[in-house]
């Protein structure tokens, strides 16, 4: 069955968990920047989490598909309809045969993930699904979605079966995930971090800067990398660095001062020093900001990063057990 | 030995202090670790990256406390797995690294060759004599990067070690051979760069749709031969 995106909007792409074991070659994880929307938005449409949705960055994107379908969309502060009727995020919501799926421009954040009953069946590549628009392969032809294009979508889980049925009248169910979890963007949001494998290489005053000030995101911000303006991070000494590996959520300082976040498309090896990491449990805050937003970066211990990571797995095993209810 | 987080799921194997003294030895130091700790199956470990002096060991903090780690310290628990895998490893025996001999064709010819004449008037030489050095020696792949497939050679000959543009280009073509400092690499697909271009291949470096996708990975050596220009266009049909 397909699904058309009557407008693609300012940047839409099929993205999954992400593409992992193929590092060493240089390809990037890639994926959903924030997985954890995409998981539970995945397992409240009746899919698997793992299921290929839809990343939408600054909205505009209008869908229909052929046949019945459930859909549930989480991220920034966006206007999302269907036909006339409002959605908010996190909640299941029908979209029959024909029926409009709009998302406009949004009042706070910048990307919204959408779970279509079934999942985007676009061809694994490298083992995802997730479109790499820098090295031009996966999702839907290595590039984001046209104006007017059809993509293939697979047949509805009997878990999405049972929610059609169910959702027949009402159209949108009452039921969400904690609020956190559909809408992470924050107003003047706080990263926490641990300190970075290269943190020795900057002055004192570099460190208690990227501790206590704010920055701001720069225009030239894409899925590679958040580019932050504010104090200058100066380093102790100026060695050039051999590459090694840096990850999402790496804080990289160039010889400018101005440190770049990096978020999925990164590069798999880098050069320049690292000063901090940003905990996995707050890259999906992180994935919301926008050119012109302010953000504070706080520093955490790893154990506390571990902690948080395993609360929030737990919370979701648990999440997860509770939408059974829902399904029989 | 040094282990070090890169954040809250993947951490640094530092194996050697310094890449260019012994480069060699280095970079046979950083395989055999790898193979080692592929060997070794540490729960939660998702996957493996070397570059240089460094293994990069990326994992899944939740399955590693599912495996036992302590959630105040899985840090400390899945390195010292490392340092048990690693030891229990004993001597390096660079036999124990598959590693394979690839040939490039290159074709150096001028359409191609962008900055060949830039490099010649660098190491004041003729550009045929820079093709010939740069045909003549044995590379090895240090660290695969920078795009996919990229592969980071070392053993460039030193006369036609060139920095890089002071300008980078927007955009260098699939298969550029092109040289960066002190070290040569191939551009697998359209991208920006600032290195040097010399030539273009007609071998593909990256096609996701293999497995493995890249043509090279750390540790292969290459060498490089020129092609003619019919060479090439007969490569690519």
């Amino acid at each position: 069955m397909k699904a058309a995106a009557i407008r693609a909007g300012f940047l839409t792409s099929v993205q999954d968990l992400g593409r992992t074991g193929f590092r060493e070659f240089g390809v990037s994880l890639g994926g959903a920047l924030d997985t954890h929307a995409l998981r539970v938005a995945n397992l409240l449409a009746g899919n698997d989490e793992s299921a290929a949705g839809l990343e939408i960055t600054f909205g505009g994107l209008r869908l229909r598909f052929a046949d019945d379908r459930i859909v549930v969309w989480s991220g920034g502060d966006f206007d999302a309809r269907i036909g006339s009727t409002s959605v908010a995020a996190g909640h299941p919501a029908l979209v029959r045969a024909g029926e409009e799926f709009s998302i406009e421009s949004p009042a706070l954040g910048c990307r919204a993930w959408l779970a279509i009953s079934g999942g985007i069946d676009v061809p694994i590549v490298l083992g995802s699904r997730s479109g790499d628009l820098k090295a031009g392969f996966g999702g839907v032809k290595g590039r984001p979605v046209r104006d007017g294009e059809e993509f293939p979508v697979d047949d509805n889980p009997p878990r999405a079966k049972i929610l059609i049925d169910r959702l027949g009248g009402e159209k949108i169910a009452r039921w969400k995930p904690p609020h956190d979890w559909s809408s992470p963007a924050r107003r003047t949001p706080t990263l926490r971090y641990i300190r970075g494998t290269d943190s020795g290489r900057f002055v004192e005053l570099a460190l208690q800067f990227f501790n206590n000030e704010s920055f701001f995101v720069s225009p030239d911000s894409d899925r590679m990398g958040i580019r932050l303006d504010g104090p200058r991070l100066e380093r102790s000494e100026e060695v050039d660095l051999l590459s090694e590996a840096v990850a999402p959520g790496t804080v990289q300082v160039p010889p400018s001062g101005k440190p770049i976040l990096l978020l999925n498309d990164c590069q798999t090896i880098g050069g320049y020093p690292k000063i901090a990491h940003v905990i996995t449990v707050d890259l999906p805050i992180a994935a919301q900001l926008c050119p012109g937003d302010r953000v504070r970066f706080t520093e955490v211990s790893i154990a506390d990063a571990h902690a948080l990571l395993l609360e929030r797995e737990r919370n979701l095993e648990q999440f997860r057990r509770g939408l059974e209810s829902h399904f029989k | 030995m040094e282990i070090t987080p890169l954040g809250d799921s993947a951490l640094l194997i530092r194996v050697a202090q310094n890449f260019d003294d012994a480069p060699g030895e280095a970079l046979n130091k950083v395989l055999v670790t790898k193979c080692d700790l592929e060997a070794a199956q540490i729960p939660g470990v998702v996957e493996l990256a070397p570059a240089y002096t460094t293994v990069a060991l990326f994992y899944d903090p939740p399955r590693a406390i599912d495996a036992g780690a302590p959630i105040e310290n899985v840090f400390g628990w899945i390195e010292q797995r490392i340092r048990q895998a690693l030891s229990n490893a004993g001597e390096i025996h660079a036999d124990r690294i598959k590693t394979s001999l690839v040939e490039i064709p290159v074709c150096y010819e001028q359409e191609f060759a962008l900055d060949l004449d830039e490099v010649a008037r660098h190491a004041g030489l003729h550009w045929r004599e820079v093709v010939d050095l740069h045909c003549g020696a044995e590379y090895r792949v240090h660290c695969v990067g920078f795009t996919p497939g990229f592969p980071f050679l070392g053993g460039l000959p030193r006369k036609i070690a060139t920095p890089r543009r002071d300008i980078p280009r927007k955009e260098i073509p699939a298969g550029s051979v092109a040289i960066g400092g002190r070290q040569t690499g191939i551009y697998p697909i359209k991208s920006p760069g600032g290195w040097n271009v010399i030539g273009r291949t007609p071998l593909r470096l990256f096609d996701p749709q293999k497995d493995p996708p890249a043509l090279l990975r750390a540790g292969d050596r290459v060498r490089f031969r020129a092609i003619t220009r019919e060479e090439f266009e007969r490569s690519t049909t």
